[in-house]
C-alpha cells in the first residue's frame, strides 16, 4: 500500500525537532555563522532530542530500531532550522550508524554504549578527498594490508569536528572497494590540518586531513576481518543529505513567501503578481516531489529494496538542482533585501550550493 | 506509517495492461497517427470485452452485498484513483491517443462521479459496463471561454411548464465527443450558465445523452498529436434534457451559489492528476526507448557517479529520470488522497505542473539527443513529442495549474490573485 502520512510516533519526533530547529538553530544560525562557531549547548540541546540515539537497539544502550524514513524526517526538520547546526547535531551519527549497520560485534560493543550514554561528542567520519572529480566509490586514499593489520595513507577533506574527534572513521579504497577504518585521534601519521573556510555553514568546524603510512589494527576495519558493503552507508548518506536539502528549501521557500505577502508593490502584495507567485508555485513543487522522491529511497533502503541505491542517487541528484533553484528564487524574491546578510536567505543559498559537494557528512 | 509499495491487486492489473499496451496499441501506434479520426474499433472492442470482464477502469470495485449469515470482509482502503493512475499510465506508455479512445467514461464519467447524486451515478454510468462500448465526455470549452470558465456562454434555461432544462450554445475541443454522441450511447457533460450575469455562481454541469434532439458535432480538429483522439465541436441548438440530468443535489438550482462551480473543480482535482498519469506514460515510454536506443550505441548511463565524471548524454538521462520518477510520485500522493478522501486541489494541480513540464522536457530532449534519427518518423519518438504537449494544455494549462498552485500555498481567493 501507499501510505502519505507520518506513523504517530514519526510524528512526535518531527514536531519535536521542528521545535528545536526552529527555536534554537535557527534563532542562533545567523551570529553562528557570522562567529563561525556553534555554541556547544546549542548542540548538546539537539543531542538530547535523541533521534541518534533512537537509531541504535536496545542491547546496544539505545532504544530503538534504525529507520531511514524516520532518518529522512528528522534530517529534513534539522535543516530547516539550519544546515550547519543540524550537521553539527548529526554528527556523531557518521560514526555510529555505520558501525551499528556493518561493524563487528566487538566493535559495536567498544564504541555504541559509550557513544549513546554520553553527551554529544565528537565522534567523526572522514569521506571527501580534496579532488574535483572526488568519487565515494573510487577512492585515491588507500589502505594495504601490513601483516594482518592496514596501513591508510591519502588526503581527506571536509571532516567535521575532526581536531576534538576522538575517532575517525576514514574511508578508504582497499582492494578496489570503499571500506571505512577506526582511526583513532593521535594515531602517528595522522595530522589534523587548519580549519576549512567555505562559501557557506561556516559555523560547522570542518579540516582537512592527511594521513601518511596510518597504521591501523585489523580489529579497527568496519565490520571486521570481512569489512562491510559499502553501498548501504553511501545510500543512507545520500538520503540524509537529499532530506536536508528539502528542509532548507522548506525554509527559504518559507520565507520568501511569507516576505512576498507582506511586500506592498504597485499597490498589492508582491504575492499577488503572478511572476512572484508562480515561481513561489514552482518551488513548492519542485520541494514536494524530491520529497517523496527522497521518502521513496529512504524507504527503499529500509525495504532492501535493489533498486535503493539508484533510487538514493536520483534523490540527491534531484535535491542538488533543487535547493540551488529554491534559494535561489527566495534570494531573488526578496530583491535586494535578499542579499543582505540580515535576512537569512541568502545564507540558504550559499548552504544550498553545497548540497552538492555535502555528500559524506550526514547520514541517516 | 510512510509506504512506497504499489497494492497488490494494481500490480496485478499493471501486468495485464502492460501486454495490452504492447500487443494491441503499440503495432498500431503510427497508424492511427497517420489515419486522422479513424477509429480504433478492434481496440476499442477488446477494452470493452475485458474491462466489463475485469472490472478495470471503474473507480469503485464491484460492490456485492454479502449474504446472509455471510460476515462482511474486512474494509480494505479504498484504491480506486490509484488504480485508474496507473492503469492510465500503462495504456499511454503504449499510445496516448489509442488510450483516450478507451470506452467506458474514463474522464467523461469523472465528471459524473464527483459532481453527481448516488441516483445520478446508477442512472448514467450504468451504461459503460453493457453490451457494447459507450463512451462518455466533458464539454467546458467555448471558442472564447478557455481557461477562464466562469465567461462560458452557453445557456441552460429551466422550462418550468415541462421541467426540462433547454441549452443553447457552442462547445469546442471536446475529447471523445464524436464517440460519445455518434458511435454510441454515450454522454457529454456540458457546463453551461443558468444565470449569465451570476458568473462562476451561475454555472452548472448537464448530462445530454447520445441522441438528444438539437445536439451536433458540427467539426472535428487535426491536432498536433494524439490523434488517434477525436476532438469535437459541439453545437446544441434548443436542447432539451430533463430536470434531472443536472449534476448535483437539486437545491443547488434555485439559488446561484458558487456551488456548481465548485463542481467543476472537484472534478479536476480528481482528474487533474489521472491526465498527469497520461503524461507520465508517454515520458516513460520515450525515457526507455531512448536508453535502449543508447545501449545500442554501446553507450550505458552510469549511475552512482560524481556528476563530474559524466557525460552529457548520462547527466541528461539521469535528469530525466528525477524528473519522471519525482513526478509520478506526486500523481500517487494526489490520487492516494483521493482515494482517502482527503482534499487535494492543491497536490492534484501540483502533479499536473510537474508531469506537463517533465513530459514536454523528456520528449524534446529525447529527439534531440537521437540527432537526425529522433527527428524522423522511423522512430515513435517525434510522434511522442506531438503527443506530449497537450499533457501541459488540457484539464487545466501548466500556468491555470500553476495560478492554483499559488492560491494554495499563499492563501489567496481568485479576486486576491487573479
Amino acid at each position: 500500500m501507499y501510505s502519505f502520512e507520518p506513523s504517530e510516533e514519526q510524528q512526535m519526533l518531527v514536531d519535536a525537532i521542528k521545535r528545536y530547529a526552529v527555536n534554537d538553530l535557527r534563532a542562533k544560525a545567523h551570529d553562528a555563522d557570522e562567529a563561525a562557531n556553534l555554541p556547544r549547548n546549542l548542540i548538546e540541546k539537539g543531542w538530547e532530542l535523541g533521534f541518534l540515539q533512537a537509531s541504535i537497539p536496545e542491547q546496544y544502550g539505545g532504544f530503538g530500531e534504525r529507520s531511514a524514513v524516520t532518518g529522512a524526517l528528522a534530517a529534513e526538520e534539522m535543516a530547516y532550522g539550519d544546515l550547519a547546526g543540524a550537521l553539527a547535531v548529526m554528527t556523531p551519527g557518521l560514526f555510529t550508524v555505520p558501525i551499528a549497520q556493518a561493524g563487528s560485534e566487538e566493535q559495536k560493543q567498544a564504541y555504541l554504549p559509550v557513544i549513546v550514554a554520553g553527551d554529544w561528542s565528537p565522534f567523526t567520519a572522514a569521506l571527501i578527498e580534496p579532488y574535483f572529480d572526488f568519487d565515494a566509490l573510487d577512492l585515491r586514499t588507500e589502505a594495504k594490508k601490513l601483516g594482518e593489520d592496514y596501513v591508510i595513507t591519502g588526503e581527506k577533506t571536509y571532516v567535521p569536528y575532526a581536531a576534538d574527534a576522538q575517532a575517525i572513521l576514514v574511508y578508504a579504497r582497499f582492494e578496489g572497494q570503499t571500506q571505512g577504518f577506526i582511526v583513532p585521534q593521535g594515531a602517528e601519521g595522522l595530522e589534523i590540518c587548519e580549519r576549512q573556510k567555505l562559501l557557506g555553514i561556516h559555523a560547522l568546524p570542518l579540516f582537512g586531513i592527511s594521513l601518511k603510512e596510518v597504521h591501523v589494527p585489523k580489529t579497527n576495519r568496519l565490520g571486521g576481518a570481512e569489512g562491510h558493503d559499502f553501498a548501504p552507508i553511501l545510500d543512507a548518506s545520500r538520503i540524509a543529505i537529499a532530506s536536508m536539502a528539502v528542509g532548507l528549501s522548506k525554509a527559504a521557500f518559507e520565507y520568501s513567501r511569507d516576505y512576498a505577502k507582506d511586500r506592498d508593490v504597485f499597490g498589492v502584495k508582491a504575492a499577488q503578481k503572478q511572476t512572484i507567485a508562480f515561481m513561489l508555485a514552482e518551488m513548492a513543487t519542485e520541494i514536494e516531489a524530491i520529497r517523496l522522491l527522497t521518502w521513496e529511497a529512504a524507504w527503499m533502503l529500509d525495504n532492501h529494496n535493489e533498486e535503493a541505491s539508484k533510487q538514493a542517487y536520483l534523490a540527491l541528484t534531484g535535491a542538488t538542482d533543487m535547493a540551488m533553484m529554491v534559494t535561489d528564487r527566495a534570494v531573488q524574491i526578496l530583491g535586494g533585501h535578499g542579499y543582505i546578510r540580515e535576512h537569512p536567505v541568502e545564507l540558504w543559498m550559499r548552504n544550498g550550493r553545497g548540497i552538492a559537494t555535502l555528500n559524506g557528512l550526514a547520514i541517516v | 506509517m510512510i509506504e512506497f509499495e504499489a497494492p497488490k491487486p494494481i500490480v496485478q492489473q499493471h501486468v495485464a495492461l502492460q501486454t495490452v499496451a504492447e500487443n494491441m496499441m503499440r503495432p498500431v501506434s503510427r497508424y492511427f497517427d497517420e489515419h486522422e479520426h479513424e477509429i480504433p474499433w478492434d481496440y476499442i472492442n477488446f477494452m470493452h470485452m475485458a474491462m466489463r470482464a475485469t472490472g478495470a477502469g471503474s473507480l469503485a470495485p464491484r460492490e456485492r452485498k454479502p449474504k446472509e449469515g455471510e460476515e462482511q470482509k474486512e474494509k480494505r482502503p479504498p484504491i480506486g484513483y490509484q488504480a485508474l493512475a496507473f492503469m492510465l499510465e500503462t495504456l499511454s506508455w503504449g499510445d496516448v491517443g489509442l488510450y483516450l479512445c478507451t470506452p467506458g467514461g474514463l474522464l467523461g464519467a469523472a465528471a459524473v462521479e464527483a459532481a453527481g447524486t448516488p441516483e445520478q451515478r446508477q442512472e448514467f454510468l450504468a451504461r459503460f459496463s453493457e453490451e457494447k462500448p459507450a463512451f462518455g465526455a466533458m464539454a467546458m470549452t467555448e471558442p472564447g471561454a478557455g481557461s477562464d470558465t466562469a465567461s462560458i456562454r452557453t445557456t441552460a434555461l429551466l422550462d418550468k411548464e415541462t421541467n426540462e432544462w433547454v441549452l443553447n450554445g457552442e462547445k469546442i475541443f471536446v475529447t471523445a465527443g464524436q464517440k460519445s454522441l455518434c458511435e454510441s450511447h454515450g454522454f457529454v457533460v456540458v457546463w453551461a450558465t443558468i444565470d449569465p450575469s451570476a458568473g462562476r455562481a451561475g454555472m452548472r454541469s448537464f448530462v445530454v445523452e447520445a441522441g438528444t434532439k438539437g445536439i451536433a458535432v458540427e467539426k472535428l480538429e487535426h491536432k498536433m498529436g494524439i490523434r488517434a483522439s477525436d476532438t469535437a465541436t459541439i453545437v446544441l441548438q434548443d436542447v432539451r434534457v430533463p430536470f434531472e440530468n443536472m449534476l448535483g443535489r437539486a437545491e443547488i438550482v434555485k439559488e446561484p451559489t458558487s456551488k456548481g462551480f465548485q463542481g467543476a473543480m472537484a472534478t479536476f482535482d480528481a482528474t487533474r492528476p489521472l491526465v498527469a498519469a497520461t503524461g507520465i506514460g508517454v515520458a516513460r515510454a520515450t525515457l526507455e526507448l531512448l536508453k535502449e536506443l543508447l545501449t545500442q550505441q554501446g553507450i550505458s548511463i552510469r549511475y552512482g557517479l560524481p556528476r563530474q565524471k559524466l557525460t552529457s548524454i548520462e547527466r541528461d538521462v539521469i535528469d530525466m529520470e528525477v524528473m519522471l520518477r519525482s513526478a509520478w510520485l506526486l500523481i500517487i500522493k494526489a490520487v492516494w488522497m483521493a482515494d482517502n478522501r482527503k482534499p487535494n486541489p492543491l497536490e492534484a494541480s501540483m502533479a499536473k505542473v510537474r508531469a506537463g513540464d517533465v513530459v514536454t522536457k523528456i520528449t524534446q530532449k529525447a529527439v534531440e539527443i537521437m540527432g537526425p534519427l529522433g527527428y524522423t518518423r522511423d522512430l515513435l519518438l517525434e510522434k511522442w513529442f506531438r503527443d506530449a504537449k497537450i499533457t501541459d494544455i488540457y484539464e487545466g494549462t501548466g500556468q491555470i495549474n500553476r495560478l492554483v498552485v499559488a492560491r494554495n500555498i499563499l492563501g489567496y481567493s481568485g479576486r486576491e490573485l487573479r
